[in-house]
């Protein structure tokens, strides 16, 4: 039966901007301090304090509207947003209402199928975050209003998102891209980056709308989608048990795996929106924008292209190198130190990429730095360990903070790449086991692997396989044909 | 002993050559504001460091290393923050709250050495007409104990007519600091809007409110204003315009051409201000002065306008008395909008109140349109009508208000009565001109009269240098 439904998803997300100071005061917008001490009269919303714009702000924002195809508006408005609660000093949020900054614009997102969709963006406005409430620090709730002031921007989608997988891909996309902008850390545990869906469901076919719910408090890619398929599957179970959906705002709980009633419509707060008196509307013009524009970094499907072409690598690795903007600059710092673009890539979306995953940890903080990576991939390529050997050393390297140089010369496990050193242990060799060399002679050849093993026996695996080879091959023959 | 000077020049100067002390000078204020407490006119006297502070000053004054306003007293309207003293608003939710800054204005007093005597009383939150909404009492006239001072800087007005100091600051929102000028029989002025910064300014209405002073002399409000004017980097809506030297009056103004609108002279005007009045501008007339009839035509709209905006405003940013965080928080509550209901109930007056259940009203879905967005038209109109005026004429005399004092508790009851009392000086305060009080004389009970001069945004010098040379007319 579900299938006989459609579902009209339309994020709203929330990045915090990663300004130094706050969006109307100078304080330090730097996370996790003491409660209360990046606070002033200003954000604590003492009697007699007002706001001034950080300028900033307004870069990113717009920032943000050029990545997304929005119009910059010329001119927009700060708004309060009045309602009471402890983690709001002054009892109303300044934000933007009926004219934000950006406007009218629109993201791509790639599908699991490979196809290109478009998802339109209604509005970007910007606005100052709220404090934090902790409730579960006994009887008492405490606030911390260090977060209090921090600008934000909120991204509001409009209801072009059909599915649960679509929600969590655009909202991927907006975290590549407010990474590549360095606008916002995208981190979704620490809140920096936060979505809140509206969710409703008709009958393919349907014409008119069906009502909607609002899911807050997803602070992952997997709860998002878990959030709105449960609510999806809510809604057309409520249908099709011929009742209705009550217009409410439902909170997902994570634990529990599903969502619960924050507030019905009734319950919904009027906030009273209207024009900040305290701050003048904000106007740039064509000149303002286009130098915004000059300061707009190259973002991921450009990178992509520019990899594959200066790099001569693969689509496919170019894809993955530059989706996010950390890894893309730690491969790119690479191709400094080697010539080997597609050993590096590899080496970079197998190995790092595999740790980083493992472990959860983003890649400034992997341990090994590019040059030091490139400078295994050259040890390889010029002989002097085996692409075996290396990966033993790369693991060490994660361990032991030590570049391959070191590792691999206070381990002494250089190849031996020496002709004539080589030539003399295969001489020994032939001496000590005269009667294989013999049968070898008389035909039986697959005995050369015989000869490898003792030789790699003897040095500990140091011996350059491919020039072994070479010149065992080249022995045994010499001595088969006289 | 009574100061010997009638304006701060002289009272410099009288410091230079030692025939004054400021110390004397102090102490007689400290020692009048005491025989003077029945007036109400101070909610906090800061005894205890101002006698120190003039002793600093009388040495710098020696040296030659003095600012400005050296020795001038000054009280502030109890709604401008000084750190780490109490700023109550007149009100029981601020009742034990010391602000933890200085207010731009005040701090540009104390940098040029002015001594801060204290706080005075106003209305609640700046709201009021009569300085009956306080929680620290009714501000008495000097003039006549029986009656209002004015409001709502009613303390600062009262206490530079009774000579408790020098000079005051007050604020204007609607007529705040000229309408208890008037009813006391001093000069006060409220700049343009943007002039001074509001920083430290409790808001009452962000986009009305005006920091103003009140003093015995034309001179003295020049003085103070060119000290506290000038761009703020901590008020964004304050105006980087030139600061003038207002206090030189050299700049010659050509004939000035005043308009006389027909809309304030109307009904409900007391006649005895307006025969003072017209009498007024006949001696002037006389002078070098061109008197002309002009239209504000949507004067009637100015209260309605003023109170749904005003309303607005201050509901929004009276939110933060939540008792959350500072100011009064009721002793027992058993959830989160209990302590809220209970706190904001016993700590704001029932002036106030009114004043957020209408600005709350205003802004609500479906009335939004209807109130606040009308009345912002009806805003722009106003102002438009002074930007057509000001084309013709230099600036616009009106009576101050249709009353002199009324007698304390007449209208309280009454709150529409009471607005009405602000019906001429709430236009400047929509189209953010400035405007001054001149006492032009008392009525048969003796009562001050005031006169209203309204010029156009940042013309200050102008009002200031016309006011100056019609008091020295009449």
């Amino acid at each position: 039966m579900y299938k006989e439904y459609e579902a009209i998803i339309g994020l709203e997300v929330h990045a915090q901007l990663s300004t130094e100071t706050k969006a109307f005061c100078s304080c330090s917008t730097k996370f996790g301090k003491t409660p209360n001490s990046n606070v002033c009269p200003v954000c604590l919303g003492h009697p007699g304090v007002l706001p001034v714009l950080n300028e900033k702000v307004v870069e990113y924002s717009a920032l943000m509207g050029l990545a997304t195809n929005c119009n910059i508006n010329e001119y927009s408005v700060f708004a309060r947003k009045n309602y009471f609660y402890p983690d709001l000093p002054k009892g109303y949020q300044i934000s933007q209402y009926k004219e934000p900054i950006c406007s009218d614009g629109f993201l791509e997102i790639t599908t699991a199928n490979n196809e290109k969709k478009r998802i339109r963006i209604e509005r970007i406005h910007i606005e100052e975050d709220a404090g934090k409430s902790i409730h579960d620090s006994g009887s008492e709730t405490l606030v911390d209003l260090n977060r209090c002031g921090v600008p934000l921007i909120e991204i509001v989608s409009k209801p072009d998102i059909k599915s649960p997988e679509e929600a969590s891909l655009y909202l991927q996309k907006i975290r590549q891209i407010v990474r590549y902008l360095g606008i916002c850390d995208g981190n979704m545990e620490e809140g920096s980056l936060r979505c809140d869906a509206n969710v409703s469901v008709r009958k393919i076919g349907e014409k008119i709308l069906g009502t909607k719910t609002e899911i807050k408090n997803m602070n992952s890619f997997k709860n998002i989608e878990r959030a709105i398929n449960f609510e999806i599957e809510r809604q057309i179970d409520l249908l099709e048990d011929g009742k209705q959906i009550d217009q409410q705002t439902l909170l997902w709980n994570a634990d529990l795996n599903k969502s619960e009633s924050m507030r019905s419509k009734e319950e919904a707060d009027d906030y009273r929106y209207f024009p900040e008196p305290d701050l003048f509307p904000v106007i740039v013009d064509e000149a303002w924008i286009e130098k915004i524009k000059t300061q707009m970094p190259e973002l991921a499907n450009a990178r992509c292209e520019r990899f594959i072409n200066q790099y001569n690598i693969p689509e496919y690795d170019a894809r993955i190198l530059t989706n996010e903007k950390s890894l893309a600059d730690y491969f790119e710092s690479g191709t400094n130190f080697t010539n080997d673009f597609k050993s590096l890539s590899n080496w970079v979306m197998v190995e790092v990429l595999g740790i980083i995953n493992n472990e959860k940890i983003s890649i400034k903080d992997f341990p090994i730095s590019s040059e030091n990576l490139t400078q295994l991939i050259n040890f390889i390529n010029n002989g002097t360990i085996s692409g075996k050997i290396a990966k033993e050393v790369f693991s060490e390297m994660l361990t032991d903070n030590k570049t391959a140089e070191q590792i691999i010369s206070e381990k002494n496990i250089s190849q031996i790449s020496d002709v004539s050193e080589l030539k003399e242990i295969i001489s020994n060799i032939f001496n000590d086991y005269p009667k294989q060399v013999k049968e070898y002679i008389d035909g039986k050849e697959k005995l050369i692997g015989f000869f490898v093993g003792k030789i790699m026996q003897q040095t500990q695996g140091k011996a350059n396989p491919k020039l072994l080879n070479e010149i065992l091959k080249n022995k045994l023959s010499s001595l088969k044909n006289n | 002993m009574r100061p010997i000077y009638s304006n701060h020049k002289e009272k410099l100067s009288k410091l230079i050559s030692g025939e004054l002390s400021l110390i004397d000078n102090v102490s007689y204020f400290l020692k009048n504001i005491e025989k003077n407490n029945h007036l109400n006119t101070f909610n906090f006297v800061f005894e205890k460091e101002v006698l120190k502070q003039a002793e600093i000053i009388q040495d710098k004054i020696k040296n030659g290393t003095n600012g400005k306003l050296a020795g001038m007293v000054i009280g502030i309207k109890d709604v401008l923050s000084i750190k780490d003293k109490p700023t109550t608003c007149s009100s029981n939710t601020l009742k034990n709250f010391n602000a933890i800054y200085t207010a731009t204005a005040v701090q540009k007093l104390i940098d040029e050495d002015a001594i801060i005597i204290g706080k005075t009383n106003c209305d609640e939150f700046a709201m009021g007409s009569s300085n009956e909404n306080s929680a620290f009492g009714t501000v008495l006239n000097p003039n006549d104990n029986t009656r209002v001072a004015g409001g709502s800087s009613g303390g600062s007005a009262a206490a530079v007519s009774a000579g408790l100091c020098d000079a005051a600051l007050g604020t204007d929102t609607g007529g705040s600091i000229r309408q208890p000028a008037s009813f006391c029989g001093v000069y006060g002025l409220k700049p343009t809007y943007g002039r001074v910064s509001r920083y430290g300014l409790t808001a009452f209405a962000s986009s009305f409110d005006s920091i103003g002073p009140f003093a015995n002399s034309v001179n003295d409000l020049s003085i103070i204003l060119e000290v506290i004017s000038g761009k703020d980097e901590k008020d964004s809506t304050s105006a980087d315009e030139p600061v003038t030297e207002y206090i030189k009056f050299d700049k010659k103004f050509e004939k000035i051409k005043i308009g006389v609108p027909k809309e304030y002279f109307g009904e409900g005007l007391d006649t005895e201000i307006e025969t003072s009045i017209k009498n007024k501008i006949n001696e002037l007339r006389e002078k070098e002065f061109e008197f002309v009839d002009i239209t504000l035509p949507h004067t009637q709209y100015t209260i309605a306008a003023y109170y749904i905006l005003t309303t607005a405003e201050a509901s929004s940013n009276l939110a933060r008395y939540d008792g959350t965080r500072f100011g009064h928080r009721t002793k027992e509550y058993r959830s989160l909008i209990d302590m809220y209901e209970k706190t904001r109930s016993e700590g704001f007056g029932k002036e106030v109140k009114r004043r957020i259940m209408l600005g709350t009203y205003v802004l609500s879905a479906g009335y939004y349109d209807a109130y606040y967005r009308k009345a912002q038209k009806v805003r722009r109109l106003i102002k438009d009508d002074f930007d057509k005026v000001f084309e013709k004429v230099d600036l616009i005399l009106t009576p101050t208000t249709p009353t002199t004092a009324f007698l304390i508790g007449a209208k309280i009851d009454d709150p529409l009565t009471m607005y009405l009392n602000d019906i001429y000086t709430t236009s400047a305060n929509l189209a953010g001109i400035p405007g001054i009080n001149i006492p032009i004389g008392k009525d048969k009970n003796g009562l001050p009269i005031g006169m209203q001069l309204l010029a156009n945004q940042f013309e200050e010098e102008k009002l200031l240098s016309t006011a100056q040379l019609i008091n020295n007319i009449i």
